[in-house]
């Protein structure tokens, strides 16, 4: 990381090295930009979206080093020569949909979309760790997101089906 | 053969794009625009003495600061409105002291969060930097808070409405006083309603670009009135209609509080846009809201304090209902007075009255207005209807679902007039349903005559439960209008606008699932786009579970002129007659030939060749069009009374609104230390008319019945007695998680159609929440034995309660069918 003042603002900022969906970024930021920020509109990939900006929704969550984290509650720098991967990176090169979003299709696991991105990849992370769920775990994987549009019933069941998708891959 | 669409559970077309990362909401547009955040007054009531915003421009990568004075100098130089107050969007004889906000504070502010100085800066967080440098000084006065304090009247929230009182509206059916005197058994119940709001994962947002060139602008807003905003923004700037183009992007949920328009930031970002681009300025702002402006600057619902006295007989027909509330609008009533005005007309459900009278007062007090969430002012009626029926039910001993039984409109009753005026202007009149038969249903779902033994078993291993039940009708898909245009392009794919909004209901599938089904088309050849007034102009709204029987009914009608048009024009190319031919998979071909077969048939995208004439070929297909290749040179190539192109518009306008209705049952479980209560079962019947996409529908109601949920256990407004919001965060406010809402929903489904559109449609898409606070209210009291008066309740109120009824204090319930004493 180097730091530089930016003539522009007087701010100090920072150049940060992102490994995002397998592919280095650099980009220059102050101190204080959110990950999310830096996501959004430094790489604009708006695929991850923020609902709370206090860490309560997970709308925002990415996948850092393979965990999933809140990226409304990280600095961009604090994320500096580490990988992430967003949901713009979790389908296929060929654009198959990855087992979790095609389950969230054949459930009607969304509505407004706008939450889905943070599920997503939560539910990702847990079934890799976790891949053979059953009902309580489908639960568990989601009770850390707010959804205000499904009710989650479907959600949960997306969790149990995404799970059958993935035995079928071997993803 | 093409399958028939409508009524298929199909997965939604809009998924995988929103799935991918590839929507685009508000905040993904614009990505080089100027950012915008705003000062918000940090008190309830105050005056603003002096606003100072010297130095603020210094910021680095500030641009501009705005306060009222600069709205004023703008009306003055620049023709434009914005200085003016925002606009009474639905007036009403009975709202007697509206009163409307500000864009930008002028002289006094009446909410925490009303907005008072605007900041233009390179980005969010140098725009908040900037708003720390301004320095307001204020008088602080002392603020209205809740029903109680506006209905003392001790303070006025608008010094020239002293009595605090907005709207005073009085409703009657038959001779109230004569009925109840009549009645050989009264009662009265004082209920409590608090405040809770919509509360989508996307907040509000508005981003415009100013055109120099053009003279126009394009304004992006996260609203579910992208044509009525245009409008607003044009009325506001001084602008030409056609100067302004609004589109309502991916929305990330609305549930009302996105109907309201046109917020202060519709009107100030555009305005910003316009006068920076002058000054020779960049010509993009954006302002998107974070999560707590969106609790203290957008809207809520809900809050109401209702005296209800019914009089009855002993076998539990209801002979009169009076019905008085004191709603709670908040500090001004930019949309009317709609909420109460649905609450004092659904309160019926689905029932007979007997002489009804109804009186509500609007009333103001210094809090985030109160407009529209999900249900908007049904949840609230229901609740006082089904809260009577529990009563009457216990006064009298009988069986809570044998009461209602005896009070419902019979199916041949219908169409059922209450002789009232509902919110839309119109006459109160229940087009169809069979309300008898969903309750039916839905004591078999539940397992009504059954619980008894549930509850024993229950109470043999120490454990409390209890069961609840509710009724409502919803009315839905209000007029004016909707239209839908419907264009088969040359390749055969058919573009559909309809310029109603989407938040999530999955528009793009349901409709095209109409369009499909006339067009005899492949689902994926179906294109849909909402809320875009550069492809449809005129449009409503999405509210009061509208869209499927407005638009959904104009798409049919539009895609019905198509078919009828696309038949006309080959029936004329194959010189047949149009009543030999059909239209199946994506082609027209005479009757009993296959769809493709040469000089039998032509495909949709042929016939939309035809229906073009050309002089320019511009490619293959339109070779085919042009003045040497087709026609009959006797006649004119459009023939009178035809128009170019395989297109049309249909515009849908009912008469009245078309009533939904549904029996909700709920079993919780209350424990007898913690008073934690937990929903074991949720049971849900509807009868939404012609399902369209059942997959939909029941996504639709799961949602709704979160939010009931929520709205009966969890979420509140927090507000002390200075007027701040004391949980004006998702830390505090307590949305559910997944943990929170019930583990499954039960549903079964009535389709009665409704004979007021063309498929048979009913509104779906409010109904989960509706009974949800009048269900849980009274399935906890059957669950205790006293009765519960006030939602939401937390565990620790129960607790409260039974502490009250352990002491006398709250006298026990009587039950039908139960012991005495039925607390276990």
């Amino acid at each position: 990381m180097t730091t530089a003042d930016d003539p522009a603002s007087g701010e100090q900022t920072l150049v940060v090295r992102l490994r995002v969906n397998g592919m280095w970024h650099e980009v220059r930021v102050p101190g204080r930009r959110l990950l999310s920020d830096a996501l959004r509109h430094d790489l604009r990939l708006t695929g991850t979206h923020v609902g709370c900006e206090h860490g309560v929704c997970g709308a925002c969550t990415v996948l850092l080093d393979g965990e999933p984290v809140r990226s409304c509650l990280l600095l961009a720098a604090s994320a500096d020569g580490h990988e992430l991967t967003t949901v713009e990176g979790l389908a296929e090169p060929d654009g198959t949909l990855h087992p979790v979003q095609q389950a969230f299709v054949d459930c009607h696991g969304l509505q407004c979309g706008f939450c889905t991105p943070g599920f997503v990849m939560t539910i990702a992370a847990y079934l890799r760790e976790n891949p053979d769920p059953d009902e309580d775990d489908a639960l568990a994987a989601c009770a850390g997101n707010l959804c205000r549009c499904t009710g989650y019933q479907n959600i949960k069941a997306a969790v149990l089906r995404a799970a059958e998708l993935s035995r079928g891959t071997g993803r | 053969m093409t399958t028939r669409l409508l009524g298929a559970p199909v997965t939604r077309v809009e998924d995988p794009r929103l799935l991918r990362g590839e929507g685009r909401y508000l905040d993904d547009l614009g990505q080089d625009a100027l950012e915008v955040a705003f000062v918000r007054s940090p008190h309830a009531h105050a005056r603003v003495l002096d606003i100072d915003v010297d130095g603020v421009l210094e910021v680095p990568g500030v641009v501009a600061v705005y306060t009222y004075e600069d709205l004023l100098e703008s009306d003055r130089d620049d023709g434009t409105h914005v200085s003016e107050p925002l606009p009474l969007l639905i007036p009403h004889p009975a709202l007697h002291a509206p009163r409307t906000a500000y864009p930008l504070a002028r002289e006094e502010v009446n909410h925490v969060g009303e907005a008072i100085a605007m900041v233009v800066a390179r980005d969010r967080y140098v725009a908040e930097d900037a708003c720390g440098r301004i320095v307001v000084r204020y008088e602080v006065l002392t603020p209205v808070v809740g029903l109680a304090a506006a209905r003392e009247a001790a303070q006025a929230v608008h010094a020239d409405v002293p009595d605090n009182v907005a709207a005073h509206l009085v409703q009657q059916v038959g001779d109230l006083a004569a009925a109840m005197a009549a009645a050989p058994r009264r009662h009265t119940l004082d209920l409590r309603v608090e405040r809770s709001a919509s509360m989508p994962l996307e907040g509000k947002g508005v981003y415009a670009r100013w055109d120099t060139d053009e003279h126009t602008v394009r304004v992006y807003t996260s609203t579910q009135a992208a044509t009525s905003v245009r409008a607003a923004v044009a009325a506001k700037l001084g602008l030409a209609l056609n100067q302004v183009e609004c589109i309502a992007p991916d929305i990330g949920g609305g549930f009302g509080v996105k109907i309201v328009h046109p917020w202060p930031e519709e009107v100030l970002v555009p305005w910003a846009a316009r006068r920076l681009a002058r000054a020779g300025g960049p010509r993009e702002v954006k302002w998107v809201e974070d999560r707590r402006e969106h609790f203290v600057s957008s809207a809520h619902e809900r809050a109401q304090v209702q005296r209800v006295e019914v009089g009855f007989d002993d076998e539990g027909h209801l002979l009169a209902f009076d019905f008085t509330f004191w709603h709670d609008n908040g500090a001004y009533t930019p949309y009317g007075i709609i909420v109460p005005i649905i609450t004092s007309t659904q309160v019926l459900g689905p029932y007979k009255p007997g002489a009804y009278r109804c009186e509500f007062f609007s009333m103001y007090t210094n809090t985030v207005i109160v407009t529209p969430y999900r249900g908007a002012g049904r949840p609230q009626g229901v609740y006082a209807m089904e809260r009577a029926m529990d009563a009457i039910a216990d006064a009298t001993g009988l069986d809570r679902a044998l009461v209602r039984e005896r009070n419902l409109i019979q199916p041949d009753e219908m169409p059922y007039d209450h002789h009232l005026v509902f919110q839309d202007g119109r006459p109160l009149i229940y087009d169809s349903g069979d309300y008898p038969a969903g309750l039916a249903k839905l004591k078999a779902l539940v397992g009504w005559e059954d619980f008894e033994a549930v509850r024993e078993q229950a109470r043999a291993q120490g454990r409390r439960v209890g069961i609840g039940l509710a009724c409502y009708v919803e009315g839905t898909g209000p007029g004016p209008y909707e239209g839908a245009h419907v264009v088969v392009e040359t390749s055969g794919k058919v573009k559909v606008a309809t310029g109603l909004t989407s938040q999530g209901q999955g528009h793009q599938t349901a409709f095209a699932q109409v369009v499909a089904d006339q067009l005899g088309v492949a689902l994926r050849d179906v294109e849909v786009v909402t809320g875009d007034s550069r492809r449809f102009r005129y449009a409503v709204g999405t509210f009061a579970s509208r869209a499927a029987v407005m638009s959904g009914s104009a798409m049919h009608i539009a895609a019905a002129k198509v078919r009828e048009k696309a038949l006309r024009v080959a029936a004329e190319a194959l010189e047949v007659s149009v009543d030999d031919l059909e239209l199946v998979d994506g082609a027209v071909s005479v009757k009993g030939t296959a769809p493709g077969s040469s000089g039998t048939s032509l495909s949709l995208g042929t016939i939309a060749v035809l229906a073009n004439p050309l002089r320019y070929a511009f490619d293959e297909a339109s070779q085919a069009a042009t003045q040497f290749a087709v026609g009959d040179t006797s006649q004119a190539p459009v023939a009178p009374g035809e128009e170019p192109g395989l297109e049309a518009s249909g515009y849908y306008s009912p008469q009245r609104s078309t009533f939904a209705s549904g029996v909700h049952a709920v079993v919780v479980e209350t424990d007898p230390l913690t008073a934690e209560i937990t929903v074991l079962r949720y049971c849900v019947v509807h009868d939404c008319g012609t399902l369209i996409n059942p997959r939909i529908v029941q996504g639709q109601v799961h949602g709704g019945v979160a939010q009931g949920v929520a709205g009966a256990l969890y979420e509140r407004m927090e507000y002390d007695e200075h007027g701040q919001l004391l949980n004006a965060s998702f830390m505090d406010f307590l949305m559910p998680y997944a943990t929170e809402v019930p583990r499954k929903v039960e549903i079964d489904h009535l389709q009665t159609p409704s004979p007021l559109n063309p498929l048979g449609i009913k509104g779906a898409g409010e109904a989960g929440v509706i009974p949800g606070m009048a269900v849980l209210a009274s399935a906890i009291e059957d669950a205790e034995g006293f009765r519960i008066d006030a939602m939401p309740i937390s565990p620790s109120e129960l607790f409260h309660l039974r502490q009250a009824h352990e002491r006398g204090e709250l006298p026990s319930l009587t039950r039908a069918g139960r012991p005495k004493e039925f607390l276990p």
